[in-house]
């Protein structure tokens, strides 16, 4: 059973594609790693997998999972940390799909708050502004609200960046919980050996898939120097891609 | 002595009395929405929309004279459609909010003036642009607490989503549909109260009893809840200490109310318990941990 299935998806931004002519599944419960370097498309790609971006072409299935199945964690979050709420409220909002615009945040759910916070290892910020918040810190606040989305397909677009090796580490366990809960998490990352060792999927990304499968077959020095030549062929005069031109797959 | 000075006033004489009901009802309603506008940093949004409900009162003005109702309900057309066309442009475009909304208000003031100068005199352009409190009748009061009564329901309703979507938009956009209309919404809200500031203080400082409090809110606490229950009060007292002024020195009422609070708010920018100055000045000595 898949939990992803892309159709020849073609994403992209004023009809340049980033993303180009993907196809392939992802099954449901796999650990799955998005790798390529900057500009191969991988934040475009997780982008429209949660829906914020529609495809120029083709079609993503989400396999029965609607947007609130979905929990994305974006790369550089458009987050106010001016704005005056409380770890304890923030990460509250990840409750959103039981409570919605109304539902009362009872004992119960104020235990799971409590306990998401305490699971990323910041028992004691609860009342703390998320302004005062290292960027470490504001991570684990997000993985918290991740873990009280509940959601079965986890999209993580580089979680790890600018983050130390401590924390780096406790996250990490928390999304091989996630995958050991059979929940779908895909993650786009730059650390090659995080990859080799933790994930078992991997998705070589360069604008056009150039490699998918089991990370030890895929990850391979010829494929990443594939993926490297590959990338950033933005033309501002490109014509209209004509999908069956294999030319164009290897723009 | 003081008795006769401060509470007098009310007691003695019922406009008096009118007025400071209006005031109460628009602090409840418009100092929380201005705490909102602050923290999205839409100051100056209140303050366009301000100037785009012009032509509608002026339409109104123009088709029944000074008739509160007649300019509360064009004024409600306008600051709508100027609301809802912007909001509309700048998600549908991406063009930037404040830029889109700058266009419309800038072409909605433009005509209003024209509007109030085919027909008006000076006198009623002053009266449009600064409004009078003093002069409220029951009508127009009942108005005024129907339009706060229906603000704090609405707002009750748009809460948690317009919350959410100040913090983190990108979130609110993947678990849910419900930021456009919460956004929406609140524009809207912020309309009806421009409108109701409209009557007692005129188009021009109509938006200074949402935005002055919240800027003194914002001084004293770094808690949302608590900041909307300081602009609350910040601006109740505004609206009381100024009727007294007005009332003793026969300085307009409107204006009185607004330097009252911009007299607040120096103080609070000054001693203000969260980055006031004299507090940055001198902070103590730092803390252990």
């Amino acid at each position: 059973m898949a939990a992803l299935h892309f159709h020849n998806v073609t994403l992209g931004y004023d009809r340049h594609p980033a993303v180009h002519h993907l196809s392939g599944e992802v099954a449901s419960g796999a650990l799955v790693a998005v790798i390529g370097p900057n500009g191969a498309g991988k934040s475009t790609l997780l982008r429209g997998i949660v829906g914020i971006l529609k495809p120029l072409d083709g079609h993503i299935h989400l396999g029965g999972l609607d947007a609130r199945d979905i929990a994305y964690l974006p790369q550089s979050a458009e987050i106010d940390r001016s704005f005056p709420i409380s770890v304890f409220d923030f990460v509250g909002t990840g409750l959103w799909r039981d409570a919605g615009l109304f539902g009362g945040i009872g004992k119960a759910a104020r235990d799971r708050i409590l306990r998401a916070i305490a699971s990323v290892g910041l028992n004691g910020f609860e009342n703390r502004p998320i302004g005062t918040l290292s960027g470490g810190q504001m991570q684990r606040v997000l993985f918290a609200r991740v873990l009280l989305q509940d959601a079965r397909l986890i999209v993580l677009d580089e979680p790890f960046n600018a983050i130390d090796s401590k924390t780096t580490t406790d996250l990490l366990a928390l999304v091989k919980h996630w995958h050991s809960e059979g929940r779908t998490v895909l993650a786009a990352l730059h650390d090659m050996e995080m990859v080799r060792t933790h994930f078992t999927e991997t998705l070589v990304l360069a604008r056009g898939p150039v490699a998918w499968g089991p990370t030890a077959e895929v990850l391979t020095p010829e494929n990443l120097l594939v993926a490297m030549r590959m990338c950033e062929a933005f033309d501002d005069s490109a014509t209209a891609c004509a999908a069956d031109d294999p030319r164009s797959r290897a723009a | 002595m003081i008795y006769d000075a401060l509470i007098g006033p009310f007691t003695e004489f019922e406009f008096m009395r009118r007025a400071l009901a209006a005031v109460i009802a628009l602090s409840l309603a418009g100092a929380p929405i201005g705490v909102f506008l602050m923290l999205r940093r839409m100051s100056l949004v209140g303050d366009a929309m301000a100037h785009a409900i012009l032509p509608g009162a002026a339409v109104g003005f123009l088709l029944s004279g000074l008739n509160l109702f007649a300019m509360t309900a064009g004024g409600l057309i306008a600051g709508f459609a100027v609301a809802i066309l912007a909001g509309v442009v700048a998600r549908s475009t991406g063009l930037k909010e404040d830029a889109s909304l700058a266009t419309f208000y800038l072409a909605s003031l433009a005509l209003g003036v024209t509007i109030v100068s085919i027909k008006g005199t000076n006198i009623d352009l002053l009266h449009v642009l600064f409004g009078n409190i003093l002069a409220m009748d029951d009508q127009t009061l009942l108005v005024v607490a129907f339009n706060a009564t229906v603000t704090l329901l609405v707002l009750a309703v748009i809460y948690r989503p317009l919350v959410i979507e100040s913090v983190d938009p990108l979130f609110l956009r993947t678990v849910s549909r419900a930021g456009g209309p919460a956004h929406l919404a609140f524009l809207a809200l912020v309309v009806i109260n421009l409108v109701n500031g409209f009557q007692a203080l005129g188009t021009l400082l109509a938006v200074g009893l949402m935005i002055l409090p919240a800027g003194i809110a914002r001084f004293w606490s770094r808690d949302l809840t608590a900041m909307i229950c300081i602009a609350v009060v910040a601006a109740a007292v505004s609206g009381y200490a100024g009727l007294v002024l007005s009332f003793q020195t026969r300085v307009p009422s409107g204006p009185a109310i607004i330097l009252v609070a911009t007299l607040l708010y120096i103080v609070s920018v000054l001693f203000g318990r969260v980055g006031g100055i004299v507090r940055q000045l001198f902070p103590g000595r730092h803390l252990e941990a």
